[in-house]
């Protein structure tokens, strides 16, 4: 494997990640990203930046002081009116602009439908390489980066890198890495950079915005605690005994892949590699059987709770705790339990 | 109207097993299949030109036993099927795919008539990076549209049109000139089961097989590992984790294997309990 960075390349210094925002919000896969770049920047001995843009207004600056709590010591600003809502046309040109005068040698963004979007293309303009939905990032001791992620559904890991081509592009899934701590009222430098762009210019327009109704706008991925169930609930009508409990315990649910094929519970509420990735403090699993592509989605849990009629179902092979137990009859009784230990008056009485 | 679709041969992982000893994929004796979300793109293909008129050109680039998926695509109802196939190509990542399948894609609307719309998968269900799509768009000066879940019109008149992509917290209303690149979500449509004539005519019709030479390529110091920037170092299984499962054991009624269980995550996760109480009332 051949490495010796063209000359060209050497003056790449620092590590980026894109903060992505939409509708004034950060996306918290920008924070996630954060984390592992502090990281990264602290063994490279460099400086880490957030890359915001936008259209101009309070947002920006919001956005940069986030990011500074989160980790970076600096953020680039592109503001212009034309960046008011994602398209792919001037979020390229502007990303790619920026890399160019700035130069990082490493540009992480979040795998999600707007930074896969954006990410290939900035990548293809800049010729260089792109890692997808890394789990771990790592430079090496002769600083190059590092990139595992996972392959076929989950059941192999690949290490990848981009050795002679700079920067060294990797996007990673939301919640595959963790949230890093935030420092309120950390500070950072803002460095404004000027972009060309006109709406005349841009070909793709947009017409309207349809916002998810409630019921689409799952927190799945961020709740600390979910409650999912697979085939062994047996028939569509005991979904709602996971529902039930997780009513209970203010926690979120889910639910493996044939519930969605088989049209018993909506796409938004998958688990696993072509579903959501969860990292929840407590994670109660019931009838299902932890396949690979399951497990990779609910790795990152605090505490993984199974329950399951085979005790060789493979997922007592990950999880932490687990009760060899029919859960259609034990579901309930959980519920119940819950529901004592949890009830304001139960709390009262054993405090006082 | 002309539509191209990218479709991508791959293994049906569902059915892909992973060597106990070894760690390495075992390939020999998996099916291969059309990536399944290349599927609505090209349904959504064949229902615009069903609509307004045209032809469905399908393309792969792989070894030569992909024609097999680009015969199926004839039978479910493409006109017609291009191969892209050269030792040069093995080894290539997504910037060096995107390279070939751009060049192949120039000539095809040389050879058979300009390009209106490229479509290509969402993402494959084995490399899955999503990159090639955005990478061909790039290359070729289309305008780029992923994740779009409906296509509303498309205006062969004006040149444009008009779809609905998926975006963080809903659906952008987009209008776009041609020629574009789509990628569709999957469920956007209901993949047809070919005719019995299209059937027929797949059966004996010809495939199009283009060397790098042949598809345009001049340099090829731009495909396959060379001209690939990414370079795997090591493939590894994950390791398992070191200890299985604490089982709780199961009670004489639900209710004591219930609180057996409490206790259990209790004991486990003493800090678990004060965020059920604030999660369970509603804080
Ligand atoms: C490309 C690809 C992507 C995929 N992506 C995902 C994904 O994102 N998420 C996902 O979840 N899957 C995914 N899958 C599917 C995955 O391989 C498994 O098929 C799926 O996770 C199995 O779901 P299950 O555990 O609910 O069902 P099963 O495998 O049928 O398991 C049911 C389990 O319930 C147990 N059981 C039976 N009766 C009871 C009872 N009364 N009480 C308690 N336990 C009981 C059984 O012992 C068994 O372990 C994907 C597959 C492929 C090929
Ligand atoms: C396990 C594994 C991990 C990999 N990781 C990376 C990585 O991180 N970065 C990287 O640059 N490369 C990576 N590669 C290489 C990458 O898979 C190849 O470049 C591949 O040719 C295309 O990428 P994809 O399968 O991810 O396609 P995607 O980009 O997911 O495909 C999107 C769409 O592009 C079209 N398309 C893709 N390939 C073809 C084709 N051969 N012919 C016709 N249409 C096609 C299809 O419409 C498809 O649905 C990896 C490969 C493997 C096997």
């Amino acid at each position: 494997m051949k490495k010796e960075l063209p000359e060209r390349f050497r003056n790449h210094k620092h590590v980026w990640v894109f903060i992505e925002m939409e509708r004034g919000v950060v996306h918290p896969v920008s924070f996630e990203l954060l984390g592992q770049g502090r990281k990264l920047a602290d063994k490279l001995g460099v400086e880490l930046a957030g890359v915001v843009m936008g259209a101009p207004g309070p947002d920006i600056l919001h956005a940069c002081q986030e990011s500074f709590a989160y980790g970076a010591d600096l953020c680039y600003t592109i503001e212009n009116p034309v960046l008011a809502d994602y398209r792919n046309e001037p979020y390229s040109k502007a990303l790619t602009a920026v890399v160019e005068a700035h130069k990082p040698e490493i540009l992480l963004l979040g795998a999600t439908t707007l930074g896969r979007d954006l990410a290939g293309s900035v990548a293809t303009t800049l010729l260089t390489g792109l890692t997808a939905d890394c789990t771990e990032l790592n430079v090496d001791d002769d600083k190059s980066l590092a990139a595992t992620r996972p392959t076929f559904g989950g059941s192999l890991l690949c290490t990848i890198y981009t050795l002679n081509f700079r920067p060294q592009m990797a996007t990673a899934r939301p919640r595959a890495m963790p949230m890093p701590e935030r420092k309120e009222g950390r500070e950072g430098r803002i460095v404004p950079f000027a972009v060309d762009l006109h709406e005349q210019d841009i070909i793709t327009k947009i017409l309207s915005f349809i916002p998810d109704r409630d019921s689409n706008k799952t927190n799945l991925a961020f709740a600390d605690v979910v409650v999912a169930g697979g085939m062994g609930l047996q028939g569509p009508e005991n979904f709602q005994l996971v529902k039930n409990l997780a009513a209970v315990l203010g926690a979120e649910y889910g639910c493996s892949r044939p519930l969605v094929q088989k049209g018993w519970v909506p796409s938004d509420r998958q688990i696993g590699q072509t579903g959501k990735t969860i990292r929840p403090k407590l994670y109660i699993a019931a009838g299902i059987s932890g396949a690979i592509q399951h497990r990779v989605g609910v790795e990152g849990a605090d505490l993984i709770v199974a329950i399951n009629t085979d005790k060789n179902a493979p997922i007592y092979d990950f999880a932490h705790l687990g009760i060899v137990t029919d859960a259609v009859r034990f579901l309930p009784a959980l519920t119940e339990a819950f529901r004592k230990r949890l009830s304001p008056h139960t709390r009262d009485r054993m405090a006082g | 109207m002309h539509f191209v679709v990218c479709i991508k041969q791959v293994p049906d992982s569902a059915q892909i097993r992973v060597h106990p000893v070894t760690n390495t994929i075992m390939r020999q004796g998996v099916p291969t299949i059309i990536n399944p979300y290349d599927l609505f793109s090209l349904e959504e293909a064949l229902r615009w030109r069903d609509k307004v008129g045209g032809e469905v050109t399908v393309l792969t680039m792989g070894p030569p036993m992909a024609s097999d998926s680009l015969r199926k695509a004839l039978t479910i109802g493409a006109d017609r099927a291009v191969l892209l196939t050269d030792r040069f190509f093995a080894g290539s990542d997504t910037l060096a795919t995107s390279f070939a399948l751009s060049a192949a894609l120039k000539k095809i609307g040389e050879t058979f008539g300009k390009i209106d719309i490229v479509f290509c998968g969402k993402q494959t269900i084995d490399g899955d990076t999503a990159q090639v799509g955005p990478g061909v768009a790039k290359r070729l000066s289309l305008e780029q549209i992923t994740y779009v879940s409906a296509i509303n019109e498309v205006n062969g008149e004006d040149g444009t049109v008009t779809l609905e992509r998926r975006s963080e917290g809903g659906v952008q209303v987009l209008k776009t000139n041609l020629p574009a690149m789509i990628t569709m979500l999957e469920g956007s449509n209901t993949v047809r089961r070919g005719r019995i004539d299209d059937a027929l005519r797949a059966a004996r019709a010809e495939i199009v097989s283009w060397n790098a030479k042949e598809a345009g390529i001049e340099d090829v110091t731009m495909c396959g590992l060379r001209g690939s920037p990414t370079v795997v170092k090591k493939v590894f299984a994950p390791s398992p984790r070191a200890e299985k499962a604490a089982l709780v054991e199961v009670g004489a009624t639900p209710a004591a294997s219930a609180e057996a269980l409490i206790e259990a995550v209790l004991a486990k996760s003493p800090k678990i309990e004060d965020d059920l109480i604030k999660l369970a009332s509603g804080f």
